[in-house]
């Protein structure tokens, strides 16, 4: 717990100089529970990997691409700047993608795999059926990303209806649910790049989308839809 | 188990698909259903192509330790395997794909970037043959001869080059893999990334080495240190001799050299 905590806590973020333009760094987020807690559906291992090696690397690819982003406006630099576009979309959807994961994931204890309650379970049952069908549906596109990829339940805000999508890595670059749609507000969502699940599952990412419902944070997707759809 | 395409000349399909053949109109028509097939084979059973899991030319754990025996086992005998069983499955429901060859197979599902759904295993069995002979027990160091005077031609040194490699496979996002090719129209060697199941077979280019750096291929020995398993494929793995092989028979296909024109 103290070494996790250490770590997220960042004390070189405070001393080191701020940017020309106060450009706003970013910082491993905390993680509410231990590595441990989400056992048997995740192991401690990929919790710690994924979250102190992976998204970390995201985090400081992120913000030295930010720094370059700054420099090279700063400098009328367009071509650099448009060079960096991809480094953005991939670090940057990565940090926000997996700042989302890590509150989409719950401890048994803390309500992990509680289906929701109340209107986003209204919802659910309007726009897949029932519970069960949606979490088939999910399973179904999340076994079918090739390579790398997300799947997310979404609000779309425009036309007032949940959605199921994958984003994938195409051309190279891993899409955020943020380019989907502006009005699309990602819930829940489940990472289906094979980090995730390796070392536990194999191959058999099936399993991993089986087990991984047992400690979904159905609370605070509740919380965000409710949000969005007031 | 070899690799092998079962190709019969009593097919009426045969390759008569292909744009090149000028008969192909005359051939695509009517023999979809395969019933056809079946009559007309001496035998009672129809004839399929299907495609058996090559083994890589060395035991399991002779890549040890630089790519352990646990991820040959998982990576050959789950991941490629599967992806020669879903092969398997596809060309069983797909007559139109019999009687190709696996290198037409691919460039055919990929279908100019609209791939079928078959390409993805097809070129995922190519692929992983490719990769498995792409390395060797004791390999590493540097390539020799021909092989090395063409990537001292084309990218200055060969230290350059291998330094433009690594930074290809580092700098890759997600599932992707890394190949050294021979480029048929510019006539030199370059550096191309792929995503997922793409090859440079689709481009008509010849590969000459690759390199797999979807996570499954290095995570149970490296968890998320991708570079050292890339530095460690370049020191220890890749097959010099392999791709000298493959650089050998390119030749034949591309000339590298400047034509002798003597001078009157």
């Amino acid at each position: 717990m103290a070494l996790r905590t250490l770590i997220a806590r960042n004390p070189l973020r405070a001393a080191a100089p701020v940017a020309s333009r106060g450009i706003q760094t970013f910082s491993l987020p905390d993680l509410p529970y231990d590595y441990g807690e989400l056992e048997p559906a995740i192991s401690a291992e990929i919790m710690q990997l994924h979250h102190q090696k992976h998204h970390q690397t995201y985090i400081t690819n992120y913000n030295k691409a930010l720094e370059q982003l700054d420099a090279a406006a700063a400098k009328g630099d367009a071509s650099t700047v448009v060079k960096l576009q991809s480094a953005i979309k991939f670090n940057g959807g990565g940090h926000v993608n997996h700042s989302i994961f890590w509150k989409n994931l719950a401890p048994i204890r803390a309500g992990g795999g509680e289906p929701p309650h109340g209107s986003l379970h209204k919802a659910i049952d309007s726009n897949f059926g029932s519970f069960e069908a949606l979490i088939q549906k999910m399973n179904a596109e999340g076994a079918a990303v090739q390579g790398s990829g997300w799947v997310w339940l979404g609000l779309d805000k425009e036309f007032k209806r949940l959605v199921v999508e994958t984003t994938g890595n195409q051309a190279s670059v891993k899409d955020p649910l943020v380019t989907k749609g502006a009005s699309l507000v990602p819930l829940l969502g489940i990472d289906v790049w094979e980090h995730a699940y390796y070392l536990q599952y194999k191959n058999v990412r099936p399993d991993y989308l089986k087990n991984i419902w047992k400690v979904i944070n159905w609370k605070y997707a509740s919380e965000v839809f409710d949000k969005e759809s007031a | 188990m070899s690799l092998f395409n079962c190709i019969s000349n009593q097919c009426p399909l045969g390759s008569n698909f292909g744009s090149s053949n000028k008969l192909g109109s005359f051939g695509a028509v009517p023999q979809l259903g395969g019933a056809q097939r079946r009559d007309k084979s001496r035998n009672s059973r129809s004839i399929t192509a299907y495609y058996g899991l090559k083994s890589p030319p060395y035991k399991l754990d002779a890549l040890e330790p630089y790519m352990s025996q646990k991820t040959l086992e998982v990576h050959w005998g789950v991941h490629h395997r599967g992806y020669v069983e879903a092969l398997n499955k596809h060309l069983a429901k797909k007559d139109v794909l019999y009687g190709y060859t696996m290198d037409e197979l691919i460039k055919v599902t990929y279908s100019n970037g609209n791939p079928w759904p078959e390409f993805n295993s097809a070129a995922q069995v190519w692929n992983h043959d490719f990769f498995w002979e792409s390395m060797q027990p004791g390999g590493g160091e540097m390539p020799t001869l021909g092989l090395l005077q063409q990537i001292e031609k084309d990218f200055g040194s060969f230290i350059n080059f291998r330094e433009k490699f690594v930074e290809a496979a580092i700098t890759s996002f997600g599932s992707c893999w890394v190949w050294l090719v021979l480029k048929r129209e510019k006539r030199c060697l370059a550096i191309v990334k792929t995503s997922n199941a793409i090859n440079p077979l689709v481009w008509n280019d010849i590969p000459i080495t690759g390199l797999d750096v979807w996570e499954h291929a290095y995570y149970l020995d490296f968890k998320n240190d991708r570079a050292k398993y890339i530095n460690t494929f370049m020191d220890h793995l890749i097959s010099w001799e392999a791709a000298a092989a493959r650089m050998a028979r390119a030749q034949s296909f591309v000339n590298l050299g400047e034509p002798k024109i003597p001078v009157a």
